[in-house]
């Protein structure tokens, strides 16, 4: 997938390790990934169509 | 709302659906870093989804469906910035976009240090921080997403590291108000940028 030179990290510096705010940032993130799918776009989805052509 | 016209078959158009339904989580926690509040960061999400309907004829089957749609979404995010400056609403309205909600009303969501804080990046920041930080693109991908280069993306990164740990380890976070002068300035200057085609990524910094 991706190589080693652009491994995904924010740690790449000098220093070579992330700071400890980092995994703050991936859970503020995650937390919303986890979340349940709204209602509202589930009704969106759902109508977006299959074309008629068959 | 039906299919755009295309030569899509409709298992084609089946499977663009699925895998664009899958991505949903991860354009909600994208747009909801970049515009702090949930209910506008769903807003873009729902414009991006139906924009990347409309432009499904563009997709590549077997590329990143994640990386294809959170183009389109930063791009909504970008446009819809600029409209709102060119209205000339644009300091409440973006003041209150990123921040939170008006002073005076209950606040709808709680926003976490963290978040506050990355809120004051300037955009081309906080979302090269977001995109390698959080989001699990590479370098190279985010590069990609945001049109520039990866020396640029890397950059980017490399500020809004060094601003938030100065933010978040000497506690220097930005109070949650519209009022708090340098998140105001943060906002105008993400603004001025947007507003001067720096937001279209050109690759400046």
């Amino acid at each position: 997938m991706t190589s080693k030179d652009d491994k995904p990290s924010i740690g790449d510096d000098a220093i070579g390790k992330e700071p400890g705010w980092a995994s703050g940032l991936r859970q503020l993130y995650d937390s919303v990934v986890e979340e349940d799918i709204p209602d509202n776009f589930r009704d969106l989805l759902s109508k977006l169509d299959s074309p008629k052509d068959s | 709302m039906s299919a755009p016209e295309n030569n899509r078959s409709a298992a084609d158009q089946a499977a663009f659906k699925r895998e664009l339904t899958e991505v949903v989580p991860h354009l909600r926690a994208f747009a909801r870093g970049l515009c702090g509040r949930p209910d506008m960061a769903d807003d873009l999400v729902q414009e991006a989804l139906l924009k990347a309907w409309a432009a499904q004829q563009r997709f590549e089957p077997g590329t990143s469906m994640r990386a294809w749609t959170f183009v389109i979404l930063r791009n909504a995010y970008l446009t819809d910035m600029r409209r709102n400056r060119f209205r000339g609403e644009y300091d409440e309205t973006v003041a209150e976009r990123i921040l939170t909600a008006p002073a005076g009303q209950e606040e709808p969501v709680h926003l976490s240090d963290m978040h506050r804080a990355l809120l004051t990046l300037p955009a081309e920041r906080r979302e090269a921080l977001l995109l390698v930080g959080a989001g699990g693109f590479s370098y190279e991908e985010a590069a990609e997403i945001c049109s520039c280069a990866v020396g640029t993306i890397k950059s980017r990164v490399g500020r809004a590291r060094a601003a938030l740990t100065s933010m978040l380890e000497d506690g220097d976070i930005p109070q949650r108000s519209i009022g708090d002068a340098r998140a105001h300035r943060a906002i105008l200057e993400e603004l001025d940028n947007v507003a001067a085609g720096m937001g279209k990524s050109e690759p400046t910094r």
